[in-house]
């Protein structure tokens, strides 16, 4: 059978599956709609938060970051920064808000702090990530679609939209946690499969995180022939404090993510919550630790398959990715061999997305692997895209019409304002998948310093620390925010002013840490100036410290 | 449940995780980033220390320390009876 085929195959059977599981897990209450009522058991939800997570930028594209990119070791900002993460979540986060026991985040600033100003500005920039998040996912649906099923990108946008639609709107987060462990499924099989086939041709070790050491070691000797850096030096592309500044601003930012953060209210209990935390993160490692196995093995691949190679011999992969643009070959010296070399010689450009696509046609591995490998990639740009829309539709039936314009809403009322926010926010980010924005690329990557510098020290210190009061946070916050959105603005390239990084050079992907490091400060010291909370409020820290008592979400506020 | 137990649980809590946390920035930041050209000289499964543990081994330390809180908080939470 033919590869259009066989992949046709693969994802019609996937998105059936997706379907079906939707029109088993129909609801219709909020805590249904908003928490999935809170009844999904501990490895099942670690799996949909791994799913939720895990989005098309890391099945597709982290690879290629690692190993192309960052050129080997500094791709560990990547791996350290989006795992390490989940230590502070499980840690520092889950239990206390599963006990706070409420749908949303914004919910937990505007009841902590007592302001309804700050829970309208959290739900706003929950919106704002939620929305950037979601249109890499939705262009990555699409190009997947063109580049495999000969689908135009528009029509492959609509029908993953459709798709989302269908089972989001149906059975809200309950539909989308039985999803999303379908599709994490889906895709770990698909990231693995290939990984090992590739990883038992090149050393005879099938287990591809025992394999890779050895094929770093053989790559460090090709790209130090080639005049690169060695492949596993660390700080080739970085700074040492940028590696340290990026993964920290990658690692808290993760713990502030409303879309991540939102799946610990649909653990069973506090325990359920500790233990979402520990499957989530088994089953994110079993990915992050086969990526940077993919990026050795994909390296090592092209660069034997295509380096000083006639452009006559090439294999039949390189032709079909030429065509999509994303591999260029321009022979500067007319010599007619392709040389993949440092600097203004280089004649090879590979895009970093292509590495998981393309890897295993360079590794020749049969035609159902490659189909698997697309189906994955669907599995994974749409079950955060379902996650993220969620969060969207949440903030704005909840925190926003439920809170502001109609408190008087009944629950049948709410649900179908959330369901209707669900139809528009899958529209707009359709929209934005086709007609993405430039910097949309951009602002996923500095969405993780903003929430570093915002969300994360306000629902840390609101925790841990009785005495915060809503001055010190709020200012926190804003000062936080302000400092490191103005710093991105002013120094990332692709938006706005592009000076040179002024505080001491310091990357605009690094600068959420000291925004971070300022809001701390500043919410610390300023709340120790001014009237402390009131007994009531601090009477309300105390009690989710202990998990005793956990009951079920409120339905109303 | 009298207050000074509570209190206690609460410390015993913020041990815990403070300790672990302190092996998470050790492992995270210490050891994977700032000594990693030093480990590097160490061979291990065929390849520098250094790069291991910075792209494989210290996940696998990270998925060991939220195990070890959840154990040791579902025990603590038995002993002072606030299960939830």
């Amino acid at each position: 059978m033919s590869q259009l085929g066989l992949t046709a195959i693969f994802v019609v059977l996937t998105f059936g599956l997706y379907i079906g599981i939707a029109i088993w897990s129909r609801v219709n209450t909020t805590s249904g709609f908003y928490v999935a009522g809170q009844g999904i058991p501990s490895i099942f939800n670690g799996m949909a938060t791994a799913a939720d997570w895990m989005s098309a930028a890391s099945f597709l594209s982290m690879a290629g970051l690692i190993a192309l990119s960052r050129n080997g070791f500094d791709g560990a900002i990547y791996l350290l920064g989006w795992t390490g993460g989940y230590v502070l979540l499980a840690l520092l986060l889950a239990p206390y808000l599963r006990k706070f026991g409420k749908f949303t985040v914004p919910e937990f600033i505007g009841d902590r702090y007592e302001s309804n100003a700050a829970r309208l500005v959290a739900a706003v920039c929950a919106i704002f990530v939620s929305f950037t998040y979601v249109a890499g996912q939705m262009r990555g649906v699409g190009i997947a679609f063109s580049r495999f099923l000969e689908i135009d990108i528009v029509w492959g946008v609509v029908i993953g939209m459709a798709i989302v639609a269908t089972y989001a709107t149906m059975g809200g987060m309950k539909g989308i946690t039985w999803t999303q462990v379908a599709q994490y499924s889906v895709l770990i099989v698909a990231y693995i499969v290939p990984a090992i086939a590739i990883a038992r041709t090149l050393t005879g070790n099938p287990v591809p995180q025992l394999a890779f050491m050895n094929v770093a070691g053989k790559l460090d000797q090709i790209q130090t022939d080639l005049g690169f850096g060695a492949y596993t030096s660390p700080f080739n592309t970085l700074s040492p404090l940028n590696v340290f500044l990026i993964t920290m601003a990658l690692m808290c930012g993760t713990a502030g993510l409303p879309h991540v953060i939102i799946r610990f209210y649909t653990a069973r209990s506090v325990t359920g919550a500790r233990w979402t935390g520990f499957w989530a993160l088994v089953f994110i490692g079993l990915l992050y630790t086969t990526a940077p196995a993919i990026a050795a093995f994909a390296k090592y691949n092209m660069i034997n398959t295509v380096s000083n190679v006639a452009y006559t011999d090439v294999p039949e992969w390189f032709k079909t990715w030429e065509g999509t643009g994303l591999l260029t070959f321009t022979d500067r010296n007319s010599d007619g061999v392709i040389q993949y070399i440092p600097g203004a010689e280089n004649e090879l450009r590979i895009d970093n997305d292509i590495m998981v696509l393309a890897n295993p046609e360079i590794a020749n591995l049969p035609a159902w692997i490659i189909a698997l490998v697309v189906a994955g990639g669907l599995a994974a740009a749409l079950s955060t895209a379902s996650g993220l829309l969620l969060v969207v539709a949440s903030s704005i039936s909840h925190d926003i019409y439920k809170k502001f314009i109609n408190p008087s809403a009944s629950e049948a009322n709410e649900l179908l304002v959330a369901r209707v926010a669900v139809i528009f926010a899958v529209i707009i980010a359709g929209l934005l998948g086709i007609y993405p924005p430039g910097f949309v690329g951009e602002v996923v990557a500095f969405a993780f310093g903003l929430a570093a510098a915002s969300f994360f020290p306000a629902i840390v210190l609101g925790i841990f620390d009785k005495r915060t009061n809503r001055t010190g946070a709020v200012t926190g916050m804003i000062v936080g925010l302000v400092f490191t959105a103005f710093y991105i603005i002013t120094t990332a390239p692709g938006i706005g002013i592009r000076w040179n990084p002024w505080l001491f050079g310091i990357s605009p992907q690094g600068i959420g840490s000291v925004g971070m490091l300022i809001n701390f400060v500043l919410t610390y010291v300023i709340s120790r100036m001014t009237e402390e909370p009131s007994a009531q409020m601090q009477a309300f820290v105390e009690g989710i410290r202990y998990p005793k008592g956990a009951g079920s979400a409120s339905a109303h506020d | 449940m009298k207050k000074g137990k509570l209190q206690e649980y609460w410390q015993r809590n913020i041990s815990l995780t403070l300790g672990l946390l302190a092996v998470w920035f050790v492992v995270g930041y210490v050891l994977a980033i700032v000594f990693a050209p030093q480990l590097n000289n160490i061979t291990f499964l065929g390849g520098p220390f250094g790069f291991w543990i910075a792209q494989n081994g210290a996940i696998y330390v990270f998925i060991l320390l939220i195990l070890i809180y959840c154990l040791r908080m579902n025990n603590l939470d038995k002993e002072y009876d606030v299960e939830g």
